[in-house]
């Protein structure tokens, strides 16, 4: 909120509106971002998803505070998990360049690898809750555990829907479409991809930091 | 023109509404003056404010209405004007936060010689416990209550034992001693509330808040949940009594320790069955009721509820209204109970008879007494079983027709108004929900399907 | 993951941004129903709004009922009445008045105001629009379950939302909270769309500072929904699995009816946080819109530019800033940690600094202007005047002393009433007395106008002024009935009977404005392209109403800001925004129309001749 205030009053400070110009004499800069809409867009929901995070963050760190708090045993799995999704965001880094320089062979190459590190990834999430399970961790009434599975799916569904835009993306790949058809696309999902492994590596720190 | 002279007038009758008008704080009963300055200072600022802004717009909208003017005057803005603005405007709000902040400082600031004691928060009464001899409170978990121990006391803490357990939502408080509530809930979040002392808090259930204040003037005092808490959120009342402490002593001394609470004896059935005798004549040698003489069933009732309702025959809380024609009749009989322990004796024998399901007498709309019982349920169970806890007694299987006097007598303040009938009240509030005779009929025979 | 993938990779600069490929429908139903037109699609939001809103209005016509004629009505048992108490503020606050300012205006308004074609996400917008109206159903099918809708008041409080005891804790807060999950995915999609639109489709000149306020208060009210909701919509998550699965979230260890719960340790403070984080930024996501839009109604009836528009637009900003720093004001009772009181009460009067000014422009705006008393300009009046009573007692509540003894009584409900229901309904009529015009190209009834302002002005605040002294005498809110007290007089009963037969003839009055709605649009005057000679971009547009694309072949450029009004010299006493400098001055009325300048040459920035249209 702050960074959004401060960035609009930077936009409106030393403006005198009522001087009438030709739009050619205002400033540039103070139109619109030099961004795409969609890119702008996919900067808005990525705010809409930082709070939402940090919101569940702040009530984890309140809900800890209270007496009954359990702490819970973190599946070692989670650190494999950790590393697919690292796996995942750097093939989607390494497809953003191929979209830009070619072939369209890397893109697809890229594509794939991306998505079978993020679908390993979520199997393994769910492993790591099966393995709670089998400790005898599953009891929702431990307010530690029912946070691990609603912070895990909460990230997970964010996953999917960008797994969405990757299929359709992957799927015009194999196509066989011109490189720059699916330049943007794999551009926002690198940013998508990058965002939720921060998320995730957030969420991972939180974790660990609280449980052990 | 006539929108100017409207705002004029809202503006006039507005201030004079204030000054006129019978509605305002009740004379303040507790040491919370400041709260009431504050509030005076605030009324200054803010009314000043609304007096001059928007007399200032009625003249505008009178000044410079079409046609009275040949043009708008330009001028995109004036930043001395508007500093000016910001700059009254803040101390104006400084003014109003600086005794705020002070007197909040005090609210937190609780005496170090405040007496304390404890508000029990429950749907849908007060209970009070006095922290005894020790003069430390027990320790408490909600894990802890039963039926036979309410307030969730542990057990195991020796200094909950001197406890004083205030078993009604009647509060004394001795005056002109400073004294500090612990607030605490069981079950979801109420509020603690007597608007003459104007200090309250919320009781959150897992955490103990507190508020505190010294009452400075004797009177009785209603006592408010003001945080929803449920359907009979408004039926949930209590009375705080301001006197001298000798008296506030005698009415603590009259309530029992959490140990004597604990040593109650259970009846004896054989020794009651005598006494049942006298009661038989009327009620049925089974307790099955007798409409014929406008005995209800007894078997299968809760034995704290007939425990409690012979107390208050006894007592004169119950059948002393000169409208309850059969509840006089019953006062003298519950008489011949000598004490708590025949009392005990004679409920603990009626336990013991068969519970057959009372005969249905009365007809009505049982689909529609199903969306009313609703409210009903809420306490006394939704399959109207009667619970404990909430003083709800059964209702199911038991006489419909005494079901439809007894409504009708708390609806009318036969029942339920008497000063020491301590749970009434809230059944009379409830019981106003009734409009007519169809309604209650309904109900009822809503009650007489439940299995 | 609302965003549309398109593949232009190359950046294109604003100034030739290319005109995007509207969807053009050519069936009915393409039009009017699966519609991608934002004014088609604003169109449904309010229709939507408005019919939700009259559900809730009845509802609270049948709480006055109760308390101005307490057990009267067989149908209003203590249940019911928390029911309807529930249910009327929820739908008032979110699925009316969010709906209407954000997806109804919004969506009609942005586009048109900024000088774009529609938003930039179409087929999002009209996905937005469906996912509202699931959540509506959703929220409205919960009059038919067992157990009927939620009593638990609007905010939800846990533990009692889900417990027996409160009217509708099985199905009725699971239909509640899910809806609220989906009212805000949809509105995400929507806020998605209104916040890139403005940044990102502003026509040629089109500054962030030439912006009408309208659109000022619509974007800011937008971002803080979209960061605010989240709050709302992770308690709504939480408190569901506490619900139907057993967690512990909000909920300790407690006995509900003398029961033991399997619940522990949950905390039912950390929902307030939740709940209010999202609650206040809330109040100000319906009160900004409604500041921007009073702004631009007092500005055009007064023929007079905004007393300082930079002011105003800071004002916004700090007001939002700040509105994500006072939330816990909302909890001075309850049980949090009080040491918060002293941060909370600071914040919640500072943000009252800007508030004033704003209040102070508007009216400094209507000093030496030339005031038209339109319906629209009438509305603004009462606006500015209500809002001024409610948000001098939020000064009261604000400050935390002064809470205590007022919190959790009808001063509350007057409040509150006061400055976000009344103030700001008060702007929508006036904004929709303003707007019809170009929506349907007639104009309104003025005399059914006139009557429906006074009533409602006048109504409301003899309904809400007076109750401000029920809460000080102390009478508690969400009362069932005030039963027998001690100390609150007959008089307070023959107050809350005078109360309702005012609320019961506003509600009634309420009748006229829909009728209003429906007659003219058959028979009102035929109102021309530009009916209250204003200044801003949706007046200009070549046709009346718009149609799908709002502005012809080209888009306009902008050459002011949205405020020339009386320009000292100009012929006129508006001057459009897209009117080319110094066509406006005497003797230069010749040259050839705004609306009918091609597009600016890149090199020159002189505007090229079009041909072949008219």
């Amino acid at each position: 909120m702050v960074i959004v205030v401060g960035w609009l009053v930077r936009k409106t400070i030393n403006v005198a509106p009522w001087v009438e110009q030709r739009p050619m004499e205002v400033a540039s800069g103070d139109g619109a971002l030099s961004l795409l809409p969609v890119q702008v867009g996919l900067g808005v929901f990525l705010a809409v998803a930082t709070s939402l995070f940090a919101l569940l963050i702040s009530a984890y760190h309140m809900r800890m505070m209270e007496a009954d708090w359990a702490t819970l045993a973190l599946p070692r799995v989670l650190w494999l998990n950790t590393a697919l999704l690292i796996l995942a965001s750097v093939a989607m880094q390494w497809t953003r360049g191929a979209a830009r320089w070619g072939p369209m062979d890397n893109v697809r190459k890229g594509l794939i690898a991306a998505g079978v590190f993020t679908f390993a990834f979520l199997a393994g999430q769910l492993w790591a809750w099966q393995q709670l399970n089998a400790t005898g961790h599953f009891e929702l009434s431990n307010p530690a555990y029912a946070f691990f599975i609603l912070l895990t799916t909460l990230h997970g569904i964010h996953l999917l829907g960008g797994l969405l835009v990757w299929a359709r993306t992957t799927a015009r790949a194999m196509r066989g479409v011109e490189l720059a058809k699916v330049r943007l696309s794999v551009e926002l999902c690198t940013l998508y991809w990058h965002y939720l492994l921060l998320v995730w590596a957030v969420l991972f720190a939180v974790l660990l930091h609280t449980h052990r | 023109m006539v929108l100017a002279i409207a705002l004029v007038l809202l503006v006039v009758g507005s201030v004079l509404f204030h000054y006129l008008s019978p509605w305002y704080f009740t004379p303040i009963a507790s040491n919370w003056g400041h709260i009431d300055d504050t509030v005076t200072l605030t009324f200054w600022v803010t009314g000043f404010v609304f007096v001059v802004v928007n007399l200032f717009m009625a003249w505008c909208v009178m000044r410079y209405r079409h046609g009275k003017v040949k043009a708008a005057h330009y001028e995109p803005e004036n930043k001395k004007l508007e500093g000016w603005l910001i700059g009254l405007t803040t101390m104006g709000v400084a003014a109003m936060l600086a005794p705020g902040l002070v007197a909040w400082a005090k609210f937190l600031d609780v005496p170090k010689d405040a007496a304390v004691f404890e508000v029990v928060g429950r749907q849908w009464y007060f209970n009070y416990r006095f922290p005894g001899a020790d003069g430390v409170l027990g320790t408490v978990d909600a894990r802890f209550i039963t039926d036979t121990n309410p307030f969730g006391i542990n057990p195991d803490d020796p200094k909950g034992k001197d406890d004083i357990l205030i078993a009604s939502p009647e509060l004394h408080l001795p005056m002109g001693k400073p004294v500090k509530a612990e607030l605490r809930s069981i079950d979801v979040l109420h509020d603690f509330t007597v608007p003459q002392f104007r200090a309250k808090m919320n009781m959150v259930p897992g955490l103990v808040t507190y508020v505190w204040y010294t009452p400075t003037r004797a009177g009785t005092y209603d006592v408010f949940c003001e945080q929803l808490c449920g359907i009979a959120h408004y039926a949930m009342r209590g009375k705080v009594i301001v006197e001298e402490e000798s008296a506030f002593n005698a009415w603590l001394g009259s309530y029992p320790t959490f140990a004597q609470t604990l040593a109650q004896v259970a009846g004896d059935a054989a020794a009651g069955e005598p006494l049942y005798a006298v009661c038989g004549a009327c009620h049925g040698a089974q307790a099955e009721g007798n409409p014929a003489l406008n005995a209800p069933k007894l078997s299968g009732q809760g034995d704290w509820y007939l425990k409690r309702q012979l107390l208050h025959f006894k007592s004169g809380a119950r059948g002393t209204h000169e409208k309850d024609v059969f509840g006089k009749m019953m006062a003298p009989m519950a008489a011949t109970l000598a004490d708590d322990t025949a009392i005990n004796n004679v409920v603990a024998y009626i336990k013991t008879l068969p519970d057959k399901p009372a005969p249905a007498t009365v007809k009505g709309n049982a689909k529609n007494g199903h969306d009313s019982f609703e409210n009903c349920g809420a306490c006394h169970g939704a399959d109207g079983r009667g619970i404990q806890a909430m003083n709800a007694p059964r209702l199911k299987g038991m006489s419909d027709w005494y079901l439809i006097t007894q409504l009708n007598n708390f609806k009318h303040g036969i029942r339920g108004a008497h000063k020491k009938d301590i749970y009434g009240p809230q059944m009379a509030s409830m019981a106003a929900m009734l409009t007519d005779d169809r309604v209650t009929a309904d109900l009822v025979a809503y009650i007489n399907t439940i299995q | 993951m609302t965003y549309v993938a398109h593949d232009e990779s190359a950046f294109v600069p604003p100034f030739e941004v290319e005109e995007p490929e509207l969807y053009h429908p050519k069936t009915f139903i393409g039009k009017y129903i699966w519609s991608q037109d934002a004014k088609v699609i604003a169109v449904q939001y309010s229709i939507t709004a408005i019919a939700v809103g009259l559900v809730a209005l009845v509802l609270s016509g049948i709480m006055r009922l109760q308390l101005g004629f307490p057990h009267v009505f067989s149908f209003i048992t203590p249940s019911t009445y928390l029911q309807y108490v529930t249910m009327h503020g929820m739908i008032m606050v979110i699925y009316l008045l969010t709906a209407l300012f954000l997806g109804g205006f919004g969506n009609y308004l942005i586009p048109l105001m900024v000088g774009a074609r529609d938003m930039v996400f179409p087929y999002v917008n009209m996905v937005s629009y469906w996912v509202y109206l699931f959540a509506v159903l959703l929220l409205m099918a919960s009059f038919f379950v067992p157990g009927g809708p939620t009593g638990a008041g609007w905010t939800l409080y846990p533990p009692q939302a889900i417990l027996d005891g409160t009217p509708g804790a099985s199905w009725g807060i699971i239909l509640m909270l899910v809806s609220l999950a989906f009212f805000i995915i949809g509105f995400t999609m929507g806020g998605l769309n209104y916040v890139v639109t403005v940044l990102q489709a502003r026509t040629r000149g089109m500054t962030m500072m030439r912006l009408p306020l309208t659109i000022w208060g619509i974007f800011m009210a937008t971002i803080l929904a979209l960061l605010a909701f989240p709050a709302l919509f992770v308690s709504a998550i939480m408190m569901t699995l506490d619900q139907a699965l057993g967690t512990s979230f909000f909920m300790p260890a407690l006995v509900s009816k003398g029961q033991q719960l399997a619940y522990n340790g949950g905390s039912p403070i950390l929902f307030q946080h939740l709940f209010w984080f999202f609650g206040h930024p809330e109040v100000y996501i319906v009160a900004l819109p409604a500041f921007g839009i009073v702004s631009d109604l007092i500005s055009v009836n007064a023929r007079k530019n905004i007393f300082g528009y930079r002011m105003m637009v800071w004002a916004i900003l700090a007001i939002g800033g700040l509105s994500f720093m006072v939330w816990a004001h909302h909890m001075y009772v309850s049980g949090m940690n009080p040491y918060f009181g002293f941060f909370f009460a600071t914040t919640t009067l500072i943000i009252a600094v800007p508030t004033a000014l704003k209040v102070y422009n508007w009216v400094l705006t209507l000093w030496r202007g030339d005031i038209h008393l339109t319906v629209p300009m009438l509305f603004a009046i009462g606006f500015i005047f209500t809002f001024i009573n409610g948000g001098l007692t939020g000064l009261f509540l604000g400050n935390v002393p002064v809470d205590i003894p007022l919190s959790g009584t009808m001063f509350v409900v007057a409040h509150f009433h006061m400055v976000m229901a009344v103030s700001p309904i008060l702007v929508v009529f006036g904004a929709i007395y303003h707007w019809y015009p170009k929506v349907t190209g007639r104009m309104l009834n003025d005399t059914m106008g006139k009557f429906h302002f006074w009533v409602t002005f006048l109504g409301t605040y003899a309904i809400y002024y007076p109750m401000h002294y029920l809460g000080f005498l102390g009478v508690p809110r969400r009362y069932y009935a005030m039963g027998n007290t001690v100390f609150i007089p007959e008089s307070a009963q023959t107050l809350n009977e005078a109360i309702t037969i005012a609320a019961l003839i506003v509600g009634a009055v309420q009748v006229v404005f829909i009728y209003n709605l429906f007659w003219s649009y058959f028979n009102g005057k035929p109102s021309g392209p530009n009916p209250w000679r204003a200044t801003t971009l949706e007046w200009q547009t070549p046709e009346t109403p718009p149609k799908h694309g709002n502005f012809g072949p080209t888009l306009p450029a902008v050459y002011r800001w949205a405020y020339d009004y009386s320009v000292p010299g100009a012929t006129e006493d508006f001057i459009p925004q897209n009117q080319p400098p110094g066509k406006w001055a005497k003797g230069l009325e010749d040259k050839p129309d705004a609306s009918e300048l091609g597009p600016l040459d890149s090199t020159s920035g002189i505007p090229k001749p079009l041909t072949g249209h008219s």
